[in-house]
């Protein structure tokens, strides 16, 4: 069988299974290894490539909602969409959320993901309480910020490289409406985009739509939404059947002619300082509503490409990178630019406070060596690139940018995870 | 609320069906062999919205054993309103050839203890007057095929015997309805090449509410199975041992 991650790049053979039950899970352990757990295979890179992948679709149950306390305890293989599906319309929300809604819990913890609350709220990892982990050796254990805490940061942000999340117990927050107030706000330079969010780093969601095309004094013109849980009760929520692109579109339909009419007329179409209530799912999920979005690319796929800057120096450099993609003519169709918070305690959790801007390109051999060219700049600002959307790292900048990845190793030796679990990702990153 | 048995619980259709029946708020007892499993998709079906979730673990080829967990749902639900039947293995056409013993085992499963099943439940909604009955069959009960005449065999005999009760129950409150799934990814097929005509258990789970909501007879889902399987019963041997 062909996998590949939802970029679509790069696409390896492989043997895919999906265990009906955690006993077959470990069975399958005992009798093929490495090999690398599967949610939703929604990580755009090789990340959840292997040629052994345990895909986790039939372990998707609902364990234990404790209303009182607002904590869910639920399977790995659960969708973050079936989740919000259910617990919406009961008056509970996902703490942190990524962009997508299709993503599994056991993904969103091996990704460490995060989301338009970052600055606030931090990672995903930082909501769960605890989950249970199935070691290289077989064994099952369960591990917290408090026992055996080194596999706990390690497996949070760990890429399924620590063992095989099997169910995770995470906190709620309560909501008294499935609408979110969204306030917009342009700003038409990359200098004003960055004030814009300084000025609202009290709001609770934040995330800007940045044009990447535009040089000059236009360059890194945006538009900032900000957002708050509104407050009138109303817990209705339509989750429709995403529209389904059909076929993989020629490549060239995206080009630069194209992206840039998107973006300025995207630009053009929103209203400053704008409120107005949206469907919260509008809000956190636009892309969800098109399924299969991924084949606009084309059959070559494309590459994700987010990275973060120290917010130290992050302006000119952020400004010195998207100069070298006006450059090269290379549109990224979405753009997204969000101010970080803290980091945490996860030796590979991506974010660090600074500025983070993630792209998309097509998969051309000219945007590959692009996206290297980005990496060393991102490298010598002190900034880090997202394992979860990299498909093309080199192992130098991997264990220069990820300054744990020794004591990560570590941990993964003391709990017996080397050979055991391996991903196209780990291999190319020079993790044993 | 709606009462509903559901015997095969841990198959994939019939936790689909439960999901679904979890949200409309319904009452569900579930049997199954795997008492671990069970636990696990009760627990699922709470937090989905079941008013109340009871199990029972039982392998359903201990026929001796069906009356009383019949008896122990109608006394936790306190009534049945609706039966699911959904239990079944997927029989190794191959080895059943060699094997006499393996043959008989597998009808037993899923012939036999379906029948026993259906026998029981008929009469006790005969003496209610009323309960709707779902009985997973399949699109292989329709023709014998080399690829698995054995599963097809036990399925053909379930399809019969149902449409049978349907005819006995024709002037009472009591409906039957016959449940033909194509190929759906599941657990059970895990080991089947898949193509275009494989649908997911949520799908057929969909469909089969739907059914038992409209107490139709019978139910080929996808629907065009219904098609496909009525040419293949009319067309000649001739004609068919070529496919």
């Amino acid at each position: 069988l062909r996998v590949s991650g939802w970029g679509g790049y790069p696409i390896i053979d492989a043997d895919l299974s999906n265990a009906a039950t955690q006993e077959d899970l470990r069975k399958l352990l005992e009798a093929t290894q490495p090999l690398i757990a599967r949610g939703m295979g929604r990580s755009y890179g090789d990340s959840a490539n292997h040629s052994v992948v345990a895909q986790t679709k039939y372990l998707d149950h609902f364990l234990e909602l404790d209303t009182v306390n607002g904590t869910l305890k639920a399977e790995a293989g659960l969708s973050l969409r079936e989740i919000l599906r259910v617990l919406i319309k009961q008056g509970w929300f996902l703490p942190v959320t990524p962009g997508t809604s299709f993503v599994t819990l056991g993904g969103a913890i091996a990704s460490d993901v995060h989301g338009k609350n970052h600055h606030l709220s931090g990672t995903f990892g930082e909501h769960v309480l605890s989950m249970r982990v199935l070691l290289g050796s077989g064994e099952v254990v369960t591990t917290s910020p408090l026992v055996l805490p080194d596999l706990f940061h390690a497996t949070c942000g760990g890429m399924g490289l620590t063992g095989v999340i099997l169910d995770a117990t995470i906190k709620l927050i309560p909501i008294s409406s499935s609408k979110i107030s969204q306030k917009t706000i342009k700003s038409r330079s990359l200098e004003k985009s960055f004030r814009a969010f300084d000025q609202n780093f009290a709001a609770t969601y934040s995330v800007a739509w940045i044009d990447c095309l535009k040089t000059g004094s236009s360059l890194g013109r945006s538009v900032l939404f900000l957002g708050e849980h509104a407050g009138r009760e109303d817990l209705a929520l339509s989750l429709k059947k995403p529209i389904t692109v059909p076929i993989h579109t020629p490549a060239f339909l995206l080009n630069k002619l194209s992206i840039s009419t998107l973006n300025a007329s995207y630009y053009a179409k929103a209203i400053n300082n704008r409120s107005k209530d949206v469907p919260l799912t509008s809000f956190f999920y636009p892309l969800d509503a098109i399924g299969g979005w991924n084949k606009l690319y084309g059959k070559q796929g494309f590459i994700q490409y987010q990275f973060v800057l120290p917010t130290e120096g992050g302006l000119s450099n952020m400004r010195e990178i998207l100069k070298e993609i006006t450059k090269s003519g290379s549109g990224s169709f979405l753009a997204v630019l969000k101010k970080f918070g803290p980091t945490n305690k996860n030796l590979l959790s991506f974010p660090i406070e600074g500025y983070t801007l993630a792209l998309d390109f097509k998969a051309t051999s000219s945007n590959i060596s692009l996206v290297q060219r980005m990496d060393e700049v991102v490298k010598d600002s002190g900034g880090r690139v997202y394992l979860t959307k990299d498909a093309v790292m080199k192992e130098s900048t991997f264990k220069a940018t990820y300054p744990k990845w020794q004591e990560f190793e570590s941990v993964r030796e003391k709990y017996g995870a080397i050979g055991k679990f391996a991903s196209s990702q780990s291999k190319r990153l020079g993790l044993a | 609320m709606k009462k509903i048995l559901i015997l095969g619980a841990t198959s994939a259709i019939a936790e689909h069906c439960a999901r679904l029946w979890a949200e409309q708020g319904q009452a569900l007892y579930l049997v199954a062999r795997n008492e671990d499993r069970l636990a696990a998709i009760a627990s699922d079906l709470r937090v989905r919205g079941a008013s109340s979730v009871d199990t029972f673990t039982l392998d359903l080829n201990d026929f001796d054993r069906h009356e009383e967990m019949l008896a122990r749902a109608d006394k936790s639900m306190g009534g049945i309103d609706i039966a699911l039947i959904a239990h079944g293995t997927l029989s190794n056409q191959k080895e059943c050839e060699q094997s006499v013993e393996l043959t008989m085992q597998e009808l037993r499963t899923n012939a036999l203890s379906t029948i026993s099943l259906l026998t029981l439940i008929a009469n006790k909604f005969e003496g209610n007057q009323s309960g709707t009955i779902a009985v997973v069959s399949s699109v292989a009960g329709d023709r014998g095929r080399a690829s698995n005449y054995v599963y097809g065999s036990a399925k053909a005999m379930v399809t019969a015997f149902a449409s049978g009760l349907r005819q006995r129950f024709h002037n009472s409150n009591v409906s039957v309805v016959t449940i033909k799934p194509g190929f759906v990814d599941t657990p059970m097929t895990a080991s089947s090449k898949k193509g275009i005509m494989w649908v997911g258990p949520d799908y057929v789970a969909k469909s089969i509410i739907k059914a038992i909501d409209a107490r139709q007879a019978q139910k080929y889902t996808p629907s065009f199975w219904w098609l496909i399987m009525n040419i293949l019963k009319i067309a000649p041997s001739a004609v068919v041992k070529k496919f």
